[in-house]
C-alpha cells in the first residue's frame, strides 16, 4: 500500500481552481520531487497533504487515512506528516534546542530529558552541534531552515514535506540543506519535495512530477524526465531552468 | 520609620508651618500607610484584571464565531467610549443598588464593597484597551509562524499559548506600558466611590488639618514614584524579553 495516495484533487481559492484533479501515489522510503514554473499548485498540493490547506474534490489519504475527512483527528495526522517551510518560521522566542524539543515535550507531553536527548541528536545530525542555545535570529537562513529540518523530525514523522525550503537562502547556504536532506532520504525517509533545484531533483528523487497550472503534466524517473520529456511544456520548462 | 522621620517633620512644622502630619502624627501617618496600601492592592488588582481581560477578549476577536467576536467589540467600544469616572459611578452606584446585602450582624453590608468594584470597573475599563493593544500585537505575528506551530500538532490554543500570545505580548509590550501605566494614574478616580486608596485618605487628612498644599505635594509625589516604578519595570521587561537577533 503507498504511503501517501492522491487521488484525483481539486482545490480552489475562491473562484481561481488550483489543483485541477491531481493524482499520485508515494511508497515507502520514497523520494518524489514536484517540479514546475510558480502559481502551478505545487505548494498548495503539498500543503493539502498535512491539511494545512483543505480540498474540494477528491481524495488524500497517509498510511490509508483520509485527510480530507471531517472527522479526522489533524494533530495524528500531523504526527505522521512532518513540513518544512520556505520562510523556515522558526518560534524566534525560542532557542534552537527549545524549537527541537517543545512540539514533542508540549504536544505529546514527552518526557523532557529524553526528548532532549533526541534533540541534540537532531541538531547534530543536521551539523549544528554547538548552536544549540542560539537563537534564530542569530543564525543564517541556511541554519534556520536545518533547524526546522530537525524540529519536524523530532516529532518521528513517517514523511516529510520540503515546500521550497531553498527558495529563500543564498546559494552557499542551499548546499548545506540539501545535503540534510540528501542524507534523510538515504536513511530511508520518505520525502516529497516542492524544489526548484533541478539538479538536485535529478539526483534524489525517484519520481518527479511535473506540474503546470493544476494539473500533472508528466511524471517519471529523473532520467526519463530531465533527459527525454515528450509534452512540450515540460520540455520549455526544463530548457529555462536547467 | 515613623520613629526616625517623625522629631524631623515636627520640627519642620515648629519651624516653618509646614504641615507634613502624616509624617509626624501617629494617627495620620498610620491611615497615611493604610492609604498607600491599598492603592498598591487596587493598582495591583486593577492592572492583573485588565491583563486577563486583554489576553482573553483578544483570544475571542480571532475565533470564528462572529457573535463572539461581537460581544468583545461592543464592549469594548462601551467601555473605550465613556469616561472612566462615569462607569465607575455607574459600577458602584448604578449596579451596586441592584447587588444583595449581606447581614453582618445587625448591619447590612454590600456584597461587592466599594474597593471591589473599583477592581471590577478599573479592570474592565484597562482590559478594554488591553483587548486591542494584544490584537494588534497578535495579527503582527507572522501567521506562517503560528501554521508551523499548527504543522507540529499545537492545537488552536496551544499555538495561542506558546507561540502567539508570548510573541505578541513582546510586540505589544510599549503600547502596553502605556496603557497601564495610564491604568495605575485612574485608579485615583476611586477616590469617587470611597475607596480609601491614596488620593482619598490625604483629602481626609487635608479636611482633617487644613494642610492642602503639603498633602497635595505628597500626592502627587506618591504617583510619580508609583508609576515611574511601573513604567521602569515594564521598561526592564521589554528589554529582557526583546527577540534576539531581531530589532535593536
Amino acid at each position: 500500500m503507498p504511503l501517501v495516495e492522491v487521488h484525483d484533487v481539486h482545490k480552489s481559492f475562491g473562484d481561481l481552481e488550483v489543483l485541477k484533479g491531481v493524482s499520485f501515489d508515494v511508497r515507502q522510503g520514497e523520494v518524489v520531487c514536484i517540479i514546475g514554473p510558480s502559481g502551478s499548485g505545487k505548494s498548495t498540493l503539498i500543503r493539502c497533504i498535512n491539511g494545512l490547506n483543505n480540498i474540494q474534490q477528491g481524495s488524500i489519504k497517509v498510511e490509508g487515512q483520509e485527510v480530507n475527512d471531517p472527522n479526522l483527528n489533524l494533530l495524528e495526522l500531523r504526527k505522521k506528516v512532518g513540513i518544512v517551510f520556505q520562510q523556515y518560521n522558526l518560534f524566534p522566542h525560542k532557542t534552537a534546542l527549545e524549537n527541537v524539543m517543545m512540539a514533542p515535550v508540549k504536544v505529546l507531553k514527552e518526557p523532557k530529558k529524553e526528548v532532549e536527548e533526541r534533540a541534540r541528536a537532531l541538531i547534530a545530525k543536521v551539523r549544528l552541534g554547538g548552536k544549540e542555545d542560539v537563537y534564530p535570529g542569530h543564525l543564517s537562513g541556511g541554519q534556520q531552515q536545518r533547524v526546522a529540518i530537525a524540529r519536524s523530525l523530532a516529532m518521528r514523522p513517517d514523511v516529510m514535506l520540503f515546500d521550497e525550503v531553498t527558495a529563500a537562502l543564498d546559494p552557499e547556504t542551499v548546499k548545506e540543506v540539501l545535503l540534510t536532506i540528501k542524507e534523510l532520504a538515504a536513511e530511508g525517509m520518505t520525502c516529497i519535495l516542492v524544489t526548484h533545484e533541478m539538479g538536485f531533483a535529478r539526483e534524489v528523487a525517484d519520481h518527479v512530477y511535473f506540474t503546470d497550472r493544476g494539473v500533472i503534466v508528466e511524471h517519471g524517473p529523473p532520467e526519463e524526465l530531465f533527459t527525454r520529456a515528450k509534452d512540450e511544456r515540460t520540455q520549455r520548462f526544463l530548457s529555462q531552468v536547467v | 520609620m515613623f520613629s526616625l522621620i517623625a522629631p524631623l517633620f515636627q520640627r519642620l512644622y515648629d519651624e516653618t508651618g509646614l504641615n507634613f502630619i502624616i509624617f509626624y502624627d501617629r494617627y495620620e501617618y498610620d491611615r497615611f500607610v493604610s492609604g498607600i496600601a491599598i492603592s498598591l492592592q487596587l493598582i495591583f488588582w486593577s492592572i492583573l484584571l485588565s491583563l486577563v481581560i486583554g489576553v482573553l477578549g483578544a483570544w475571542v476577536q480571532t475565533s470564528r464565531s462572529r457573535l463572539l467576536r461581537g460581544v468583545v467589540n461592543g464592549y469594548i467600544q462601551l467601555f473605550r467610549n465613556t469616561p472612566p469616572l462615569i462607569q465607575l459611578l455607574f459600577f458602584y452606584f448604578g449596579l451596586g443598588a441592584f447587588t444583595p446585602q449581606v447581614d453582618m450582624g445587625g448591619y447590612y453590608e454590600p456584597l461587592i464593597s466599594s474597593f471591589a468594584w473599583a477592581i471590577l470597573s478599573l479592570g474592565i475599563f484597562g482590559g478594554a484597551f488591553n483587548v486591542e493593544i494584544f490584537r494588534s500585537g497578535i495579527e503582527a505575528v507572522p501567521k506562517s509562524t503560528a501554521e508551523a506551530a499548527e504543522s507540529l500538532c499545537f492545537s488552536r490554543w496551544q499555538t495561542y499559548a506558546y507561540i502567539t500570545l508570548p510573541l505578541a505580548f513582546r510586540i505589544s509590550l510599549p503600547a502596553l506600558t502605556n496603557n497601564l501605566v495610564s491604568l495605575a494614574k485612574t485608579t485615583s478616580l476611586a477616590y469617587v466611590i470611597s475607596v480609601p486608596e491614596m488620593t482619598y485618605t490625604l483629602n481626609q487628612v487635608w479636611s482633617d488639618n487644613i494642610n492642602v498644599p503639603e498633602m497635595m505635594l505628597v500626592l502627587f509625589l506618591f504617583y510619580v514614584i508609583i508609576v515611574s516604578l511601573i513604567a521602569a519595570g515594564l521598561h526592564w521587561l521589554e528589554k529582557r524579553l526583546a527577540l534576539p537577533g531581531y530589532g535593536r
